[in-house]
């Protein structure tokens, strides 16, 4: 690339796109920004603090468990840590932390200038951070929902739940939903709209496809579990009997619409993370990827079948024996696009030359443990042994190997790999491998033998268990497991505070990757590119020598105002140019406004409910009040 | 589960071990895929640049997804499809004709159990004939439970609403714990029950002996242990029948055959009168969040009172 001191022009390009992109100083400056990349740091840091949060719970709960019949915690409190710990690992955290890192590179990796919608985004942000605020509110009032993560009725109705407990769970989901949704419009047409001319749809990172598809299956599952949840709250405040078997209600009406999402939810965390896989791996096995199309179709058709096997969560209700054996097939299915990307990848390190560095550790466990808990998922379809090991420690064995091998390993893998772009500066590679090798360690440790104590008949939710029963020198091993793994955690977070302080710059491209993002410096400036960039190819950073003279609709164009380039949804043809909004203080506005509404209807004040209504509706208006474009005359 | 002693249970642990098999082997298999690709990468050189045939798309490579990615996980899947279908119809209904019904209905944190052909009421103990085939039949008056004898057979639930039925047999003579498998609370912990497979004229003499009312007491001392049963509110929630047209509370389990039962408290303590004596002064200490609340009595009523409860056979 061609320094700025060998074309003097493009320092005044610089300047003008500074002046119109950058976020301003201060505190409300701070709150007002609509840059992508502020946001989705946000988001990481929030994620990272609530899967923090979950994961003391989870260390509370292992103390407990260490020993047969400990009294180190409480039933209630037991139980409320268990719910309190996989809901916050499943809405807190593993959606949040995925939308930050994907908000921050998205609109790099399409070689764009922000998100299609900021303020939308910024929004999102915001509710994601006022709902799990509010669902916290419940430990400090002592009133924290124990209803488990599924919430079954009639166990989480008024008369068996009283207090408000479940309306924080409840209500705190209905106001989260709202954030996750409106991020899954904004990847979707930021995705669909504003990619790089030239990227066609075959051409854009496998990363995105994951995000696409992910989104699509956001904005069709979660109305399912905001129906759930609406239903659940008419009956706890106003006395309905949806759920009600004496009042005409159902009890199993919870359990399908509450599985008709929570399936897809499991896609919803898994796919964007096998996207950060997509990416790491051709990039440390120095080689495009083997088998783009069959990935890209592979995750499409995942998002697909994984709307069609809900059932298999509640093969022991007692439902009809062709329907299970229905959906038992239905589930074998969906292992085969999985094996589909499994293989490609593995095709892709054959014929690669892998470079060892800490992203590519946690590939390397991702295969490791994520196939052992998709073994052990296929197992599941067989219903007569799901009936023998649903809701025991192989369940719980199995889905921490899909969630943490399956997602949290690639998180990592993709925090580890993008965090130099984030941050400029490298994580020292002994640090990595230190913290790498607690995490993978601890976490065999902690979850493997859950496969064992699930067989020899350990059930699920339990907060103490008798002795004999051979269940505890087990339960020992994984309670030291799970101290390894937060030890492993803590380094990891000690190699991140590191770099920040003492790291090596990292330059423009560390990893010599072929996306966009790594043709801009590191971090990057707040307008992302100093030219919309043109891609010829799916790896423009290893085609062609990249430059930026290959920026055909360039300085001119998109520097005289907060403008980005819209593209055709295809072939990325360029059709328009998209004004962009400024940074305003109305998306916070609006987000706290249903915070005071959802606060009142927690209550039962529902002149609180009805203020809040108001300000969203005055928030809305201010948000949408048009504004004179700002522009730098050339 | 891995140590089986009924039908059902026999069977699905025969496809487990089937099934750890294959998939230690697939795993295995594509573990030794990636170590072969490292090590070939190995020998061919640490460092940034790129692979040589970086250009060309390896057929080899495609060859390999289709295989891997597809054809072995349809063979795979075909074969488990057809051995799990064979698998769910034999465990729907048994060869044979139940020898009896048994209702069960779940309560938290307790197992009310019934033979409504016998004409029998007992709570967390399930006795069954060895070798014979028993329908259970499965309901709430609450929240969802889970009926689970991991060594007879899988687990149905207990939903209120709902009747759902199950079978099992036991096929050696002995005592299977069970437990509550759906969190249905706090004391969803302590929520077991025993099965006790009896041979057949152990099981016909406890059918006759659970089928006898209880004998108005005639020895004083129980009769003490009688009047502090009815004066402490006792009956409100738990009967004892002396005869037909009887009546107590149903709230808790029927205390008729109560010494006849190896634990009390849903398979929490021994019956025995030290936890028996224990569990009536403060059940709240041994089991948190139960619905039986403390029963504080003086010392000569409670002996009295377990006197009594200890003769109920």
């Amino acid at each position: 690339m061609a320094t700025v001191a060998e074309r003097p022009e493009r320092a005044i390009t610089d300047e003008r796109l500074v002046r119109l992109w950058e976020t301003r100083p201060g505190l409300l400056g701070k709150l007002g920004t609509v840059d992508h990349k502020e946001i989705g740091i946000r988001y990481i840091i929030t994620a990272f603090a609530f899967f923090l949060l979950a994961g003391i719970e989870a260390l509370l709960m292992r103390v407990q468990l260490a020993v047969p019949e400990n009294t180190f915690l409480s039933p209630d409190a037991y139980n409320a840590f268990f719910t309190m710990h996989g809901t916050t690992m499943v809405f807190l955290f593993a959606t949040p932390i995925q939308s930050g890192i994907a908000n921050y590179v998205v609109p790099l990796l399409t070689g764009s200038r922000d998100m299609a919608f900021p303020r939308l985004n910024q929004f999102s942000y915001w509710v994601f951070v006022l709902a799990g605020l509010f669902m916290y509110a419940s430990f400090p009032l002592g009133q924290v929902p124990a209803g488990g993560w599924f919430n079954y009725v009639p166990l989480t109705s008024a008369t068996y739940s009283p207090g408000p407990g479940i309306d924080f769970w409840g209500l705190g989901l209905i106001f989260l939903t709202i954030s996750t949704t409106a991020g899954a419009i904004n990847f979707i047409v930021s995705i669909f709209k504003l990619r790089a001319p030239g990227m066609t749809i075959n051409r854009m990172p496998l990363f995105l496809w994951n995000m696409v598809v992910t989104s699509f299956m956001v904005i069709f599952a979660l109305p399912a579990l905001t129906a759930a949840n609406v239903l659940l709250e008419l009956d706890r405040k106003f006395g309905m009997h949806f759920y009600d078997p004496t009042g005409g209600g159902s009890p199993l009406l919870w359990q399908h619409l509450f599985w008709i999402f929570g399936h897809p939810d499991v896609y919803i965390i898994f796919l964007p993370a096998i996207g950060m896989v997509s990416t790491v791996v051709p990039v440390f096995a120095r080689r495009p990827i083997i088998g783009y199309t069959a990935i890209a179709l592979a995750t499409v058709a995942t998002g697909v079948i994984g709307f069609g096997v809900w059932v298999h969560h509640m093969f022991a209700t007692g439902l009809a024996p062709l329907s299970l054996a229905f959906f038992g097939v239905a589930s074998f299915m969906i292992t085969i696009p999985t094996a589909v990307q499994i293989f490609a990848w593995l095709a892709t390190i054959l014929h690669g030359r892998p470079v060892w560095r800490t992203p590519f550790l946690y590939v390397l466990a991702f295969f490791f443990d994520f196939i052992i808990g998709g073994i052990s998922g296929v197992m599941f379809g067989v219903v007569p042994f799901d009936w023998q090991v649903t809701d025991t420690y192989f369940v719980v064995a199995h889905f921490h190997y899909v969630l943490i091998g399956g997602a949290v390993f690639p998180i990592f893998a993709g925090l580890h790999y993008w965090l130099p772009k984030m941050t400029g500066r490298m994580i020292d590679e002994r640090l990595g491998w230190l913290a790498f090798g607690l995490i993978f360690g601890g976490f065999n440790l902690t979850f493997f033998p859950m496969h064992i104590t699930g067989l020899l008949g350990m059930p699920r939710r339990y907060y103490t268990y008798p002795p004999n029963m051979g269940w505890d020198g087990l339960n020992l091993l994984e309670t030291i497991g799970a101290f390894i793994l937060a030890l492993g955690v803590l380094v990891f977070m000690w190699s991140v505070l590191h770099s920040l302080l003492h790291g090596e710059p990292a330059g423009d491209n560390p990893w010599h990757a072929s996306t966009l993002e790594w043709q801009t410096t590191s971090p990057p400036p707040p307008y992302n590119f100093r030219s919309i960039p043109t891609v010829h190819s799916r790896d423009p950073g290893w085609e062609l020598q990249y430059s930026d003279e290959t920026a055909q609709y360039g300085d001119e164009t998109l520097s005289r105002a907060r403008e980005t380039l819209g593209t055709t949804l295809h072939d990325a043809r360029p059709e328009e140019l998209w004004a962009m909004p400024e940074d305003s203080g109305w998306p916070l506005v609006l987000a706290l406004a249903l915070a005071v509404t959802f606060v009142g209807l927690l209550g039962g004040f529902l002149w609180l409910a009805a203020l809040g209504l108001a300000a969203v509706l005055v928030a809305t208006v201010g948000w949408l009040w048009p504004t004179q474009m700002k522009v730098v005359p050339l | 589960m891995l140590d089986p002693h009924g039908a059902q249970a026999s069977h699905i642990a025969d496809v487990w071990w089937g099934m750890l098999l294959v998939g230690g082997i697939i795993w295995a298999g594509v573990m030794g895929l990636l170590g072969l690709a490292l090590v070939r990468g190995r020998w061919r050189g640490d460092g940034w640049q790129l692979a040589d045939d970086y250009r060309h798309l390896p057929r080899a490579g495609l060859a390999l997804i289709v295989a891997g990615g597809v054809a072995l996980p349809i063979i795979v899947l075909l074969t488990l499809s057809f051995v799990g279908s064979r698998v769910l119809a034999a465990q729907v209904a048994p060869g044979e004709a139940p020898a009896t019904t048994i209702e069960v209905t779940g309560h938290q944190f307790w197992w009310e159990v019934q033979y409504p052909a016998q004409g029998i009421l007992t709570a967390n103990e399930v006795h069954v004939p060895v070798g014979q085939a028993v329908r259970v039949t499965l309901r709430s008056v609450d929240v969802i439970h889970s009926f689970w004898v991991p060594q007879l057979a899988g687990k149905t639930d207990l939903i209120p609403g709902k009747t759902n039925q199950m079978w099992l047999r036991a096929d050696a003579p002995g005592v299977y714990r069970g437990q509550c498998a759906e969190y249905c609370g706090l004391q969803h912990a302590h929520m077991a029950f025993l099965v006790i497979a009896d041979p057949p004229d152990q099981f016909a003499a406890w059918v006759a002996a659970q089928q006898r009312p209880a004998t108005q007491p005639t020895d004083p001392a129980l009769q003490q242990g009688a009047q502090v049963f009815a004066r402490q509110g006792c009956i409100t929630c738990h009967a004892i029948r002396y005869g037909a047209g009887d009546t107590g509370g149903k709230v808790g389990p029927d205390l008729t055959h109560l010494a006849s039962r190896g634990t009390i408290a849903a398979g929490t303590l021994d019956n025995n009168r030290g936890s028996l004596g224990g569990w009536i002064m403060n059940s709240q200490a041994i089991k948190p969040g139960n619905h039986m609340p403390p029963m504080p009595m003086d010392g000569e009523s409670l002996q009295a009172l377990l006197t009594y409860l200890e003769s109920l056979q």
